[in-house]
């Protein structure tokens, strides 16, 4: 049997590692997707107070630490039994959509558009930022990087520290919006608005209008037909900072619909020897393996899992292209998993549509901004990531200090999905022990669209993996190595 | 230093990934920093392998940022070859400085660790008790993971290191002040750490009155005035700890300093300075037992660099 190893970064350095075998005919047996990684969070959050949980938890990711710090705080919220004000609630959401901004913006301009700008075939050394910013000009590099600036900045005002921030509390949010703060944030949206439209265009020139990359995203090996999940509001628009959590199934139907505090009754989590990742599944299902289809509880989470998984979306531009790309890609919902980069863009639009509405809500400036937190028990805060669904799970004493902590974050509800994703990728890339040039670029493409955390930082700098495929044959001997 | 281009060299061992994203917020300054130096180890951003590294010859590189904290074999292997083949060996971040607060798993161990991530989470369904293994035969073949270890160590814990610049993530300013130190040939003496020689308070907006502590509130138990030293609202604060740098940024968002910065100057122990300023102010014994969590209110970035640095281990 041979085994293919892909390394992102080699093996000592740990961010995310994919091991492909090959049975007797040298054709794909399996793939495994390993995380060399534990920090162990979940047990030194113990005996910590409260109000420290959603500034420690901002360590576990240093690209997503808003998304940490929202879902803290709003375990803490429920775990105090205290309902935030209008005002806070505002403000929060305002950061998050910032969040949404930079992130959303960097991994489609640094992740996915190079295979798309570039192209997918295109030298690697190509398949950049720099390569993009070749083809699309140098001006279009300069909005990126502002826009993206811009994203950092609106999550800073808010949160006291873009990359790490603070100032969510219990209740509320320690700093009320002067005036002055406001204009700016909305300089900032509005321009940003305008960016999103101009990346949505840009898509449909570059991807849309070439026959075959819609083929590409539309193809077998890309396909992957699992249910989905995400937080919708009441009217099952799609939510990144609050409301319920929707599950539909493959073919599209509501498969359960639940509040935060009742994740334990929906989601489990399965341990496998071979990864420090634990692989949830929904638990009326069960754990099947990896497999796909609906008698797998498989499910996948993010931004093309969020648009599955809801009715639309609550903003007029976002909605009209949430249309538009359902009815392009055949229809509710789409497995297509090449589709979160197009699903992405869409979100990034709705993100700059509500921060605008959010910035010029009378009530932003406010200066009730926290409300008293009650006696401390127990609280689940779930947002959406920008990698999909993050559960923060506190169990406070009497004296607010954290007994237990529970955590499941977006990458790892995908840990499963991007296992059947790569093994679907290299089965259409490798025949007969015989493995093509262009795997390593396939593979990559298969699980670069869900964004993987663990390699986000490594895609923030340059836009791709710097990738390593090793085949060996059945003795372990080196037979051939592929250096992207 | 010459004219020829200077060689510098990036790693992460254990951390998040936010003190690279702090490397690359200097902007359009590291285009600056690419037009000066060659940039010949970055993993996360370039394919040059480790044993690309082992092939250099000692004293190569001649500025090697280190950020991340030490916690497994490879990294531990990691951080001794890049101490060799550096001139100039640099803990930038928390983690690499003192652990951050992935170091209070040092109250703890790799079997505790484990046990609750795999056992005993309640969305954790494993009849079977199974935990991740170094090495695995699946039946198509055997699959490698590295090794856990049960201690949190600092980067000077495990090899000579020639500077310090500390934060989570260090203040862009002070990353773009040590790049330019570097190319002006300005580096302070060995051993020193990158961050202005004062704490916290020195920068801090907020009025200090009188500080005399006589009952301990939580942050979010006070109706804060926005403009008084939270110690004087009867709110721990690690200003006075902590190594300035960082304009006071949380104290300018009314939360209270949590002390990535660092011990500050003339500091040994972070936590322990906290609390000999909180019994300096305290009106009488009984206040400084209303302090809960000791260790990760005043050890919260530290503990793997302090006196204490772990729990014993049975």
């Amino acid at each position: 049997m041979k085994e293919i190893v892909i390394d992102p970064i080699t093996r000592l350095e740990g961010h995310g590692k994919i091991t492909i075998f090959l049975n007797d005919e040298g054709n794909v047996e399996n793939a495994y997707l390993q995380v060399p990684e534990l920090r162990g969070f979940e047990r030194f959050c113990e005996g910590r107070r409260a109000e420290d949980l959603p500034i420690i938890t901002t360590r576990i990711c240093g690209v997503c630490p808003v998304a940490h710090h929202m879902a803290g705080a709003k375990a803490c919220d429920a775990a105090f039994n205290v309902e935030p004000t209008e005002t806070a609630k505002k403000l929060r959401e305002l950061e998050y959509c910032g969040y949404y901004i930079y992130d959303h913006i960097l991994h489609f301009y640094f992740l996915g558009a190079p295979d798309f700008v570039v192209g997918p075939d295109a030298p690697p050394a190509k398949r950049n930022i720099l390569g993009v910013i070749e083809k699309a000009g140098l001006e279009i590099g300069k909005e990126v990087i502002k826009h993206r600036a811009y994203g950092q900045k609106i999550t800073e005002i808010i949160g006291g520290k873009a990359t790490h921030p603070v100032s969510a509390l219990p209740g509320g949010i320690a700093k009320f919006l002067s005036e002055e703060e406001r204009q700016e944030i909305e300089k900032m949206v509005r321009s940003c608005v305008e960016f999103a439209k101009f990346s949505l265009k840009l898509f449909d020139d570059i991807v849309l209008k070439n026959v075959d990359y819609v083929n590409l995203i539309k193809s077998e090996p890309y396909t992957l037909k699992t249910y989905y999940m995400g937080t919708v509001d009441k009217d099952n628009k799609v939510n990144f900072y609050d409301g319920d959590v929707r599950v539909v199934g493959p073919e599209g139907r509501e498969f359960v619909k639940f509040a935060p505090s009742e994740y334990l009754d929906i989601i489990e989590e399965h341990v496998e020897p071979w990864t420090y990742v634990k692989l949830p599944y929904l638990k009326k299902i069960g754990w099947k393996g990896l497999v796909a289809g609906p008698n797998s509880g498989v499910y996948r989470v993010g931004p093309l899992g969020r648009l599955n998984a809801a009715e639309g979306m609550a903003t007029p531009i976002a909605q009209k292209e949430y249309d538009r790309m359902y009815k392009i890609l055949g229809g509710k919902p789409v497995h297509a998993t090449l589709a979160f980069h197009w699903a992405r863009l869409i979100e990034l639009m709705y993100a700059t549509e509500r921060a605008l509405e959010l910035v010029t809500d009378k009530e932003i400036t406010s200066k009730n901004i926290r409300n008293r937190p009650g006696k401390p028990s127990e609280g689940v805060g779930i947002v959406e990531a920008a990698r999909g669904t993050l559960i923060h799970h506190y169990i406070l004493d009497d004296k607010a200090l954290a007994k237990k902590v529970n955590l499941i974050v977006a990458t790892t509800h995908n840990a499963p999905g991007i296992c059947m994703s790569i093994k679907n990728a290299a089965k259409g890339l490798i025949h007969n022990g015989k493995v093509s040039d262009g795997l390593l670029n396939r593979v990559e493409m298969a699980f670069r669209a869900y964004d993987p955390c663990f390699a986000c930082a490594t895609h923030f700098a340059i836009g791709e993996m710097p990738l390593k495929v090793e085949i060996y044959d059945d003795e372990k001997r080196l037979l051939k190595t592929i250096r992207g | 230093m010459g004219k020829e281009k200077l060689k510098f060299a990036f790693y992460w061992a254990a951390s998040c990934g936010g003190c690279e994203i702090a490397v690359l917020d200097i902007n359009e300054k590291i285009l600056d920093v690419v037009a000066k130096a060659d940039i010949v180890f970055w993993p996360v951003a370039m394919d040059i392998k480790y044993k690309d590294v082992e092939a250099m010859p000692d004293k190569h590189i001649d500025v090697c940022f280190f950020n991340g904290a030490i916690r497994t074999e490879e990294q531990e292997h990691l951080a001794k070859l890049l101490r060799k083949k550096s001139k100039v060996l640099v803990a930038f971040g928390s983690c690499a400085c003192d652990g951050c607060v992935v170091g209070l798993a040092n109250l703890w161990d790799k079997k505790t660790v484990f046990e609750r991530a795999y056992f005993e989470t309640p969305s954790t369904k494993n009849p079977k008790s199974v935990t991740p293994k170094t090495s695995f035969k699946v039946k198509e073949g055997e699959l490698e993971l590295p090794e856990f270890y049960d201690t949190v160590k600092t980067l000077a814990q495990t090899v000579d290191v020639d500077y310090f610049l500390s934060g989570c993530p260090p203040p862009i300013s002070l990353i773009i002040q040590a790049v330019g130190a570097i190319f002006n040939n300005e580096l302070p003496p060995k051993g020193s750490v990158l961050m202005p020689n004062k704490s916290v308070c020195d920068e801090c907006p907020r009025e200090k009155k009188d500080r005399k502590l006589s009952e301990i509130k939580r942050i979010y138990e006070i109706e804060d005035d926005f403009k008084t030293c939270f110690w004087d609202q009867g709110v721990v604060c690690m200003g006075p700890a902590t190594r300035a740098g960082c304009d006071a940024q949380c104290l300018s968002a009314n939360i209270p300093c949590t002390g990535c910065g660092g011990p500050g100057p003339l500091v040994t122990d972070q936590g322990a300075a906290a609390i000999s300023a909180l019994a300096s102010i305290a009106t009488s014994p009984e206040v400084i037992n209303q302090a809960v969590d000791p260790i990760g209110t005043f050890y919260k970035y530290s503990l793997a660099n302090s006196i204490l640095r772990r729990k014993v281990m049975k």
